[in-house]
């Protein structure tokens, strides 16, 4: 047994678990009961399992709690607080624009977009089209809703600029 | 206030207001998700003893003609709206909410949807095919349900206000008498007082003019979306009940294979108190936490000993392989006339196209949650699952664990996109068979590897040959068509696909539980055409046939004498339906090669393709989408394009989805690298017409997914599969199992400009639009490879390598 220092969408917590190679993704799941971050593939190549860890994103289900310890993790749920923004319960400005874009079908990627974007928004001010698409390469979205959500991510980032 | 002395809903019950209650999700909020420390409970059941049978319906069959099993109207004035139609993310929970509230002249958020429970549901069969809206909008559908609703409401308040139906007026649910006094109103729960309508669904209600639409044919915003993007939204993979285990499966190595032995020894002492279960050759492992169940599967894997399987054909030689097995062979259209014609004619053309096996590869892995309870005929079964069809998952429920039907309960959550028969059913069956072992709920969540090697069934391959007689006006005279389709099991589909005995053997954990799997029958000689009317499903007949059957000829073309036969044969891989099932297949070669017969005759493909067809509506989308386009009208290929280097091209295709369901068309613009052999598509212009446009916002997002998802199947995906040599074991294996080997789109692939064109077109009855651009993708890129390089690809998918051998092969 193992005891975890983790800080979940703002608040500190510990949780205490067998196995190191736990995977992060299914301690957020079954411990903290998140439920932004998903299981896709369990083998961080798509990316539904995203959370942000001390603001970088990463894939949680091939990253194991134990590499969680001491830093804070950011879900979809915590996005909005993250930012100082009143109301954590929500929409940020981010996924407000997937809403405005009508950005989802089935929506169950969308921790990989609106993550990745997010950051790569934080850490690219004014990013051209093209610099977006890099910005995510390599997450999936198998309804293919691409070009809205590059859309929702585009107008974020204009708005943010202002 | 009038009495209601003239209130006609006689005999019958008052709605239970428990069981209206009890339609809602229990625990819905956030708020107290949280706090009960993740345990979900969904469905009406969960906090009523368990019991299977809906309290609106004891006999636990829904059907489709009592309009209360449609509708409820509560005295309290809530309104909850039943329907058999899922939504997966393609927005069917919208779209039935702005019908309902159209229908009743209420606003969409008076409304409780309810979709696919059994019991409580009408039972509409599978949510598939792109029939959703062609359903719900024709007769004996939730449209005509509710417009029957409406007018036994109308005649209410007719005699409750003492007024003729044509001097009433309603809003919001509330009738008053146009030119009276305003306060002289009454409310559909007045009127209804929480009892049944007691009516069947009359076929020949009106439904509301498209003109006069409101709510319908308006971009409202998904309902789900705001849930989806916080990361609220609850998937069924995020069901979970009390004393809930979590369950994975142990596939065989090689498809085919028997179990021989297991060392049930090998999760001995690891965490999580695993329990090993075996049904035949179907083995999976339980334990207290999805890790632990994982790493228990893993530990178990190589103590089990399974016999080689099934051996396949080199997947070089797939195409050659399906054409030389036997076959179950049926005509779609024969005009008996085409070999003559054939020979008639001035010049004939032929080609073969291939297609492979391609997946669903739905983002999530699939997921299920089952609760058996008990044995024997009293053990009740509650299941909540990703699946299609609620009812038919019942039915093979009841099958596959001796449990009758009326004691089980199916509750549809929403999964991730299916995009057809995805690990949706498999996986329930799964969890099925692994909570009677244990005797506790069991959910099971798929590895990749589960997903795409033993759990979703393939799409199917085809080899498509194609031939055509010209006559001496460059005009075509004969078209002859044979495609090969593989397939085995098909799930769901076996009657329909090959006339196989439904079961669960059709899918992967029913077969390796022990059930019989329907296999392909070959036939001697074809099976005639179906009788009129021709309908066209698959696609296999071109827009540019007559579609003559029996002398009636229902098709949206010209040529005459026609020919079309579909071969079936069994496959080594599972297969199902995967979206624009044979469809995107049969209209890859079909538009492909009406490509090559313009280029022969040197005709722009459009004026050419113009020229053989008659269907007013098919040539409406067409010339919308080539005017939007800015279609340079020439012949193929583009004059001046150098045979090196990067160059530029267009190309066309379109089609009548089912010869029914959406008339849809596409031009795609590629780049195309001839040294590289890389296909860019920078745009794509698709245009529908489905009739009246239900919600103009969604359907362009239905349209633009359809795009880049068939962009994804035309240009980048295939199966693999080898045999494994007879080392280790020598039976065949699927070996793409995850995203690397099974490559899609993903961001940073080029995500071309996309344009949408919108028919709306009142004057018809709405048809589906799902499956409808997406089959045309691989042909319009195809088609415009051809125009830039000259080259013509007759191989999905169009990898670089594919490129560069047809080049070569082709010598341009």
């Amino acid at each position: 047994m193992a005891t975890y220092g983790i800080q979940i969408n703002g608040q500190s917590s510990t949780v205490t678990i067998d196995d190191p190679n736990t995977p992060l993704l299914f301690v957020l799941q079954e411990v903290f009961h998140l439920n932004g971050p998903k299981f896709g593939c369990g083998l961080g190549q798509c990316g539904a399992c995203t959370v942000l860890l001390d603001g970088q994103p990463i894939r949680s289900c091939n990253t194991a709690v134990s590499q969680a310890d001491g830093h804070s993790v950011t879900s979809l749920e915590g996005l909005r607080a993250l930012d100082g923004l009143p109301n954590p319960d929500d929409l940020h400005p981010l996924q407000q624009a997937f809403v405005t874009q009508q950005a989802l079908q089935c929506g169950y990627c969308v921790a990989g977009p609106v993550m990745y974007g997010y950051a790569f928004v934080r850490d690219n001010p004014n990013p051209s089209r093209s610099d977006i698409e890099q910005g995510l390469a390599g997450i999936l979205c198998r309804c293919c809703s691409h070009t809205r959500m590059l859309n929702a991510i585009q107008s974020y980032a204009q708005e943010k600029s202002k | 206030m009038k009495p209601n002395k003239t209130f006609r809903l006689h005999g019958a019950e008052p709605l239970p207001q428990k069981a209206l209650e009890a339609l809602n999700h229990v625990g819905a909020s956030r708020r107290d998700f949280l706090k009960t420390a993740g345990v979900m409970m969904i469905g009406f059941g969960a906090a009523t003893e368990g019991k299977a049978q809906s309290t609106i319906n004891p006999s636990g069959n829904v059907d489709v003609t009592q309009v209360d099993n449609w509708i409820a109207i509560g005295a309290d004035e809530s309104i909850t709206v039943l329907s058999g139609k899922c939504d997966f993310g393609q927005g069917m929970r919208t779209v039935q909410l702005q019908l309902a509230a159209e229908e009743l002249s209420v606003p969409m958020d008076r409304i409780t949807l309810v979709l696919c429970k059994t019991g409580i549901t009408p039972n509409q069969g599978y949510t598939a095919g792109s029939f959703s809206t062609w359903t719900q909008f024709g007769v004996g559908g939730l449209r005509n349900a509710l417009d029957s609703a409406r007018d036994a409401l109308y005649q209410l308040a007719s005699q409750w206000l003492d007024a003729p139906v044509g001097q009433l007026a309603v809003q919001n649910g509330v009738f008053s008498v146009v030119g009276g006094d305003p306060t002289y109103t009454v409310s559909y729960g007045q009127l209804v007082q929480g009892q049944r309508f007691n009516l069947t669904v009359n076929a020949k209600a009106v439904p509301k003019d498209p003109s006069k639409w409101t709510v319908l044919g308006q971009p409202i915003p998904r309902v789900d979306i705001p849930a989806k993007a916080k990361g609220t939204f609850q998937y069924v993979q995020k069901v979970r009940v009390p004393g809930m285990l979590h369950g994975k499966v142990v596939r065989p190595p090689a498809l085919g294979g028997h179990v021989v032995s297991i060392d049930k020894t090998s999760v001995n002492g690891l965490p999580g108190n695993p329990q090993v279960v075996q049904v035949n050759d179907f083995v999976g492992v339980v334990a207290d936490t999805e890790w632990h169940a994982t790493n228990a599967a893993n530990a178990l894997a190589p103590a089990i000993a399974w016999t080689l399987g099934a051996t396949f054909p080199p997947q070089a030689n797939l195409y050659t392989y399906m054409t030389s097995q036997p076959s179950r062979d049926a005509y779609a259209v024969n005009t008996g006339d085409v070999d003559t014609v054939m020979a008639g004619a001035v010049k004939t053309l032929s080609a073969q196209y291939l297609y492979p096996f391609q997946m669903h590869g739905s983002l999530a892995s699939s997921c299920a949650v089952v609760d058996v309870q008990g044995t024997g005929k009293t053990a009740t079964v509650k299941a909540w699952s990703a699946t299609q069809s609620v009812y038919d998952v019942r039915g093979y429920l009841a099958t596959l664990l001796s449990i009758p039907a009326a004691n089980i309960e199916v509750v549809q959550v929403e999964g991730s996109g299916c995009y057809g028969g995805n690990g949706a059913d498999p996986v329930t069956f799964d969890a099925a068979l692994l909570s009677q072992a244990v005797g506790k709920p069991v959910r099971v969540q798929y590895t990749r590897r589960d997903e795409m090697t033993g759990g979703e069934h393939y799409g199917h391959p085809m080899v498509a040959n194609r031939k055509a007689g010209i006559d001496a006006y460059g005009t075509i005279i004969a078209w002859d068509s044979e495609t090969f389709l593989m397939v085995h099991g098909e799930g769901p589909l076996a009657g329909f696909t090959f006339g196989g005995a439904p079961g669960p053997g059709n899918f992967i954990p029913g077969a390796l539980a022990g059930f019989p799997t329907g296999k392909v029958v070959p036939t001697t000689t074809p099976a005639p055409p179906a009788p009129s009317p021709f309908w066209n499903f698959g696609n296999s007949v071109p827009p540019y046939a007559t579609g003559n059957i029996g002398g009636v000829s229902l098709g949206t073309g010209t040529v005459p004498s026609q020919r079309s036969v579909t071969r079936l044969v069994e496959s080594p891989l599972w297969t199902s339906y995967l979206r624009s099932p044979d469809h995107i297949q049969n209209t890859w070669a079909n538009e492909s090669f009406m490509d090559e017969i313009a280029a022969s005759q040197n005709v722009d493909p459009v004026q050419y393709r113009l020229r053989h067809v008659t269907d007013q509506r098919l040539i409406g989308v067409l010339n919308a989408v080539v005017q939007q386009a800015g279609w340079d009208t020439r012949p193929s290929p583009k004059p001046g394009n150098a045979r090196t280097g990067v160059v530029t091209g267009r190309g066309v295709s379109f089609v009548l989805y089912s010869g029914f369901d959406g008339y849809c068309a596409v031009v795609a613009q590629v780049s195309v690298d001839q040294g590289s052999g890389v296909i860019t598509v920078t745009k794509v212009t698709a245009g529908l017409d489905t009739g009246p446009v239900i919600n103009p916002d969604g359907l362009r997002n239905q349209m633009e997914g359809q795009v880049i998802q068939g962009m994804s199947r035309a240009l980048i995906e295939e199966v693999k599969f080898a045999n494994q040599g007879s080392g280790g074991f020598g039976g065949g294996a699927v070996t793409s199992f995850d995203w690397r080997t099974y490559r899609v789109l993903q961001f940073g692939d080029t995500i071309p400009q996309i344009d949408t064109v919108l028919i709306n077109n009142l004057k018809v009855a709405p048809t589906g639009a799902g499956e409808t651009i997406i089959t045309l993708v691989g042909s319009a890129i195809g088609n415009a490879v051809f125009d830039a390089t000259g080259v013509r690809l007759r191989q999905i998918p169009m990898t670089p390598a594919n490129f560069l051998a047809a080049k070569a092969a082709q010598k341009v």
